[in-house]
């Protein structure tokens, strides 16, 4: 019988929540990197006992560990073994320099700062990792300042995809609430070459040629707190979702907003339809059925919970407008935690598995694609990310 | 020996039980203490001080003999007692945060 194992990031590490198929009973283990920020864990495609993690801190820095166990045992990749009872892997994985100009040596470019000023690129985190459908040593980090990386060599060495900051744009991008980051990493499994990224606060980019080349996707989004609305750049996507079978397909999650594209982010249009509110950060898609996706939403712009205090997913399924509340299994009364961007994954079990984690600690699963919820685990640190894995 | 403290923190990321005991050759000062830090434990690089700039990063302090020798030059010796292990180098994490 096949089994799922969910990898949790949250503020004060990784939790791991594995099930068999019938999803009913649960072993945690945990936390692991106790103490520092889990921003984001992905499995791989290639190998799912290959996991990468983005342990970070405000004090110490980032760092990427790995495992290839099924998250049993972790290292920071790195390569040099130091002789000693000491001895341990060294971590050259936490070095993320960015590109600078090949004529001048100085840096790519900047950014706009809060006061509309322009400010250097500074690294900060990374905020989410995205491993090939191919190879388990390739991945891709998208970063804090806004930048996509990639390694080859297993997250040792990372490698600036500078053709997206140098395209010509990034002396437009300004940093969201939550800092200038690229949140959002979607590869093509049939097209290697394609790779979709949204950035706050800049917008939703495509790359046709594997990283080498971009541009910017956002026509047909309206952002009213920007002095144009319909710019090019400077729109704040929370996340975005695709089916594998429907890689010209997308669904947004803006700062407000639900949109749709179906020409691969060439032209967008609203889908929020009777949506209490249309703000929320989280948004994912069925496996088996490309036209039902979720959402989860959010009262904004300043509190960031749940509307009337009741956390309750919101389900289309018909690729949007029309919206129904899941709420069997959901606080409906006296809960004020959020959701964030990288919280809801989708398990590819033959009765869908839908999870989110919230700020509160709890990490809710339904085993019918969002008929009836339940906490795996409902005391854990703020949760920053989900993401499943389903194993043979 | 230079004795070094570290952060739990750090200490948990570079699997090190207690305090650090390093062979510095030359000169005792921040830079070599690091450099031999560094050598001995790579999964620290980046962690104390930028990779590039070398700048100790912003929530971190260096204390030597109860003095904070943060704002020092990284070259400048360091005092006897580091020197022959009568004190610790200490690196210290800002308390405030979560």
């Amino acid at each position: 019988m096949s089994k799922v194992r969910v990898l949790v990031g949250t503020k004060k590490g990784a939790f791991i929540l594995e099930s068999d198929g019938k999803r009913e009973k649960w072993d945690v283990s945990g936390p692991h990197f106790a103490g520092w920020e889990i921003y984001h864990m992905k499995g791989s495609p290639a190998d799912p006992n290959r996991i990468y993690a983005s342990q970070t801190s405000g004090w110490f820095g980032q760092v990427i560990q790995r495992s290839s166990d099924g998250g049993k045992t972790w290292e920071a990749p790195g390569g040099d073994i130091k002789p000693g009872p000491e001895a341990m892997a060294g971590g050259k994985s936490n070095k993320f320099a960015y590109d600078t100009s090949p004529e001048t040596g100085k840096p790519l470019t900047t950014h706009q700062w809060y006061d509309g000023t322009q400010h250097p690129w500074e690294f900060k985190r990374v905020w989410h990792i995205e491993p090939s459908y191919n190879d388990a040593d390739t991945v891709f980090a998208g970063v804090e300042d806004a930048a996509l990386f990639r390694s080859t060599d297993g997250g040792t060495t990372w490698h600036e995809l500078s053709g997206l900051r140098g395209h010509g744009t990034g002396p437009k991008w300004q940093p969201g609430a939550g800092g200038m980051c690229l949140h959002t990493v979607i590869l093509d499994r049939k097209d290697p070459g394609r790779i979709y990224i949204a950035i706050s606060a800049a917008g939703a980019f495509r790359s046709d040629d594997g990283g080498k080349t971009w541009k910017p996707i956002n026509r047909g989004l309206r952002s009213n707190y920007i002095p144009d609305p319909a710019a090019e750049i400077g729109h704040c996507v929370h996340h975005i979702a695709m089916h594998p079978s429907r890689p010209n397909t997308l669904f947004m999650q803006k700062h407000w907003d639900v949109m749709r594209s179906d020409d691969a982010g060439d032209n967008w249009h609203e889908i929020s339809g009777n949506l209490p509110t249309d703000f929320g950060f989280v948004i994912d898609v069925h496996a088996h059925e490309p036209e039902t996706i979720y959402v989860v939403p959010i009262k904004s712009d300043g509190e960031h919970f749940p509307l009337d205090g009741k956390l309750q997913v919101f389900r289309s399924r018909s690729g949007g407008n029309e919206w129904e509340p899941l709420t069997k299994g959901l606080p409906q009364s006296n809960c004020f935690v959020n959701v964030l961007r990288d919280a809801m994954a989708i398990d590819t079990m033959d009765s869908c598995g839908v999870y989110f984690g919230t700020t509160g600690g709890q990490v809710y699963a339904s085993k019918d694609a969002g008929d009836n919820w339940s906490p795996i685990v409902r005391d854990l640190p703020a949760v920053l990310s989900v993401e499943v894995q389903t194993l043979p | 020996m230079i004795r070094v403290v570290l952060p739990p923190h750090l200490r948990t990321l570079a699997r090190i039980n207690g305090e650090v005991s390093l062979e510095v050759s030359g000169p005792v000062t921040q830079r070599s203490i690091l450099d031999a830090l560094e050598a001995r434990y790579p999964s620290l690089c980046g962690t104390i001080r930028d990779h590039d700039t070398q700048q100790r990063r912003a929530f971190l302090r260096f204390f030597v003999c109860e003095e904070d020798w943060s704002h020092e030059s990284p070259d400048a010796p360091l005092p006897e007692a580091i020197a022959n292990g009568r004190e610790p180098f200490l690196i210290v994490g800002a308390i405030a945060g979560g």
